[in-house]
């Protein structure tokens, strides 16, 4: 807590001084509530990595870094209330890290002009550049997380899984519903059967679920959870004797502190990974040097290395990464969220960026363009190790099964524009 | 001093019993209106609007409705939020269905159907009483919420289960959708504050509010003066039901614009109605605008304060907010069980006799 009362002084200090052309990055956190033990190491990695760039380098092209935290509690009225009250800041682009907000931001960010990204969550038909003009879910979204699950389970099996029966856990909201579409197509082509198990919000409550699928013994279980949610169905999981190297989560349920309540006996839980993990990379000395062992971590600073803490700093490199694009394309470094606008759309990661910036093979690669705001779709597969306390990869990146998503995102893209009265661009 | 009735004379029955007998009170309501209508409107921005003043002449009309179900009638209820959702799917409903008709008749349908499924769970009431009658009603939140999610037809078959409001205009001026300017959301609330409050005002007073009361302090006494406890109980839930349900098709047709229903409108959301009713006041329209004032806006100030002016971490002003929060309601209640609204009456009584006591 001293630390961060230290950052926060510090950071009014910065922030008092000449501030004018501060570039102005939103973090929308949830450090409490029943969210928080997943909120806090995603903000902390964001704060870090934006820290450790007006540390290490003094900003982006000479420009400092202004870090906006608002606390939303995963509720989307305060959400609301943290986009009204930043927005006038300046704000360059806003990461809600919750699908339900970004629903309700989608409409607003479009009216006023300031770009949206949701990396790995939110509404999977933004994809469609053409349609949701502000929006970006680069690199992967939630219905090539559905495809690569599918498609895991399709390569344990040899290519052929007709007749298993796959179940999916899911939190009862637009979130948890988004792959429902996916999987049910998905089950069309490779034939197998699907049931859908709801949990409500928060989600402490499962036995009845849990139940079911003791009862129907389905040979996959496939989970969309999200904050505690993911805790109970692990321990749940465990308590059934469910085999757990069967028990496939989002990117969203595969964290440190979703497995480790439950002990060893969640060893061999698997999730899906939009990014490498572990702390093994070149940044993460510099983080050290600079922010941790500075005293300007956010937080605790323990989380250093863990799977969202990594997501979150991913989004912030992504952020600054659009950034720089951004001041290229218009010759200036005091860019305006319009400007961000244009640098997110021309994006390129490739590896030798990644490794020039000390994240050598960290994320897919993949160029933003006007049609395409998703990224190609890449994702891998990761196992809980409870012995050595960590996820390991343990398949390569591999794309999800575009001739089934494309579809489905030109579909639901086609009916919000319709819906809307957007006329498709580019 | 400046308040009271000295010199005050009334010729008629109509002047003596209309709601501010007080000529200082009178026309303090008027500036009241009229800086409401004429001046706010030309100095709100997006924030104001969409962090202060919606949600809490929302949560005034929802505060409304329940202070005629719990307040004047004394049925509890615990499934203000389910009510809510009622009134917000109606209107979605209605708005997808019939988009060439005005929003604000929408608004007014989402408020009948929602009193008659208000009057639906209000059957249990009339066999059940106090708490037994509050989990009956909790059923009602519980599978209204349950509906909702459970049945695609209620949000038209939507990937995400969401609901999200298409653009609409009144006189041409957008009110729900993206390009709603900060005055006409606000206007439409406010005109629709106006008309709850003042319909709620007058049916209390009135012969319906009358036998509410009386249900209310003794049900058998009631009866045997004549009161039908059928029609009483019945009518007082489906007019605060109507209410709620315009409040929910409010905020969600122009407050949040997309609505996911176990998020926005689950259990917290009827308790923090009903808390708003029992800080501001049990059986008082002031009462409800102070509570939902008192809910609505301390958040608010409180996060500003701590966040904005003093820069303290985020996480720590949020745990600090629920603390005082709720310190102040504990507060209170122990000093005013009676709410903000009894505060009020005590401070006129006082300033009527005030500078000399006696």
């Amino acid at each position: 807590m001293k630390y961060k009362l230290a950052t926060a002084a510090l950071a009014a200090v910065v922030a008092a001084g000449p501030a004018m052309a501060d570039l102005a990055f939103s973090v929308l956190s949830y450090r409490t509530g029943p969210y928080a033990s997943n909120g806090i190491p995603l903000a902390d990695g964001q704060v870090d990595y934006y820290t450790l760039i007006n540390e290490r380098d003094g900003g982006i092209n000479g420009q400092k870094i202004k870090v906006v935290e608002c606390e939303t509690g995963y509720n989307t009225e305060k959400g609301v209330e943290c986009y009204e009250s930043t927005k006038g800041e300046g704000v360059l682009v806003y990461n809600p890290y919750s699908t339900g907000m970004a629903y309700q931001l989608i409409p607003k960010v479009t009216a006023d002009g300031i770009p949206l990204h949701t990396l790995g969550y939110g509404r999977t038909s933004a994809k469609n550049g053409k349609v949701f003009r502000n929006v970006f879910n680069y690199p992967a979204n939630y219905w090539d997380g559905a495809s690569h699950a599918i498609s895991h389970i399709l390569d344990v099996n040899g290519g052929d899984i007709s007749g298993k029966k796959v179940a999916l856990v899911y939190h009862n909201s637009a979130y948890g519903k988004e792959p429902i579409r996916t999987l049910e197509e998905l089950a069309k082509k490779h034939g197998y059967e699907l049931s859908l198990l709801p949990v409500d919000h928060p989600g402490q409550e499962q036995k009845s679920q849990w139940l079911q699928i003791r009862r129907e013994k389905p040979d996959y279980v496939l989970m969309w959870g999200w904050g505690v949610m993911n805790q109970v169905a692990i321990q749940e999981a465990a308590n059934i004797r469910f085999p757990m190297e069967n028990f496939i989560g989002i990117w969203w349920s595969g964290s440190e502190n979703d497995v480790k309540p439950a002990g060893d006996a969640a060893n061999g839980y698997k999730a899906l990974a939009l990014h490498n993990l572990g702390s093994d990379y070149p940044l993460y000395d510099d983080l050290q040097k600079y922010v941790v062992d500075a005293g300007k971590a956010s937080g605790a600073g323990d989380g250093v290395g863990s799977v969202l803490y990594n997501r979150g700093l991913y989004t912030a490199m992504l952020s600054v990464e659009a950034a720089k694009t951004a001041m290229e394309i218009h010759g200036t470094s005091e860019i305006t969220p319009a400007m961000m606008r244009d640098g997110m759309e021309a994006l390129v990661m490739n590896e030798e960026k990644m490794t020039a910036l000390g994240l050598p093979n960290f994320g897919p690669e993949f160029e933003v363009s006007c049609e395409n705001h998703g990224g190609n779709g890449y994702g891998a597969v990761s196992q809980w190790d409870a012995a050595a306390g960590e996820f390991k990869l343990v398949t390569e990146y591999v794309q999800s099964d575009q001739e089934v998503v494309q579809p489905l995102i030109d579909e639901d893209s086609a009916a919000f524009a319709a819906e809307n009265g957007i006329e498709s661009g580019c | 001093m400046f308040y009271r009735e000295a010199g005050d004379f009334k010729t008629s029955y109509s002047d003596d019993s209309q709601t501010f007998p007080i000529k200082f009170d009178r026309y303090r309501y008027y500036v009241v209106l009229l800086v409401a209508f004429a001046v706010v409107p030309f100095i709100i921005n997006d924030y104001w609007v969409n962090a202060v003043f919606l949600p809490f002449l929302i949560y005034a009309i929802a505060a409304i409705g329940l202070n005629i179900l719990v307040g004047y009638c004394g049925q509890v209820s615990l499934g203000t939020g389910g009510f809510m959702a009622v009134g917000a799917y109606a209107c979605y409903k209605l708005m997808t269905s019939f988009p060439e008709i005005s929003i604000i008749i929408h608004v007014i349908l989402a408020g009948g159907i929602t009193a008659g499924v208000g009057v639906l769970f209000g059957l249990p009431s009339l066999r059940i009483k106090g708490f037994y009658l509050a989990v009956a009603t909790l059923a009602a939140q519980f599978f209204l919420v349950w509906l909702f999610n459970r049945v695609p037809w209620f949000y038209n078959y939507s990937a995400s289960g969401q609901i999200s409001a298409p653009e609409r205009t009144v006189l041409g001026v957008p009110v729900t959708g993206a390009e709603t300017q900060p005055w006409a959301g606000y206007l439409i609330c406010l005109v629709f504050v106006f008309a709850c409050a003042i319909i709620a005002r007058n049916l209390t007073r009135g012969m319906a509010g009358r036998k509410w009361m009386a249900i209310r302090d003794m049900d058998i006494a009631a009866e045997i003066i004549g009161v039908n406890p059928l029609k009483a109980k019945l009518s007082a839930f489906a007019v605060s039901s109507f209410f709620i349900g315009i409040s929910g098709a409010l905020f969600f047709a122009v407050y949040l614009g997309a609505v996911e229903v176990g998020e926005v409108f689950g259990i917290t959301k009827s308790f923090l109605v009903l808390f708003m009713v029992i800080i501001g006041g049990l059986g008082s329209i002031f009462g409800s605008f102070a509570g939902a004032a008192f809910l609505v806006l301390l958040p608010v100030l409180l996060k500003n304060v701590l966040v904005g002016a003093m820069g303290w971490p985020t996480d720590l002003a949020a745990h600090l907010e629920f603390m005082i929060v709720g310190a102040l309601i504990i507060l209170f209640l122990i000093a005013e069980p009676h709410g903000l609204a009894q505060l009020w009456r005590v401070a006129k009584e006082k300033l009527r006799l005030w500078p000399f006591p006696h």
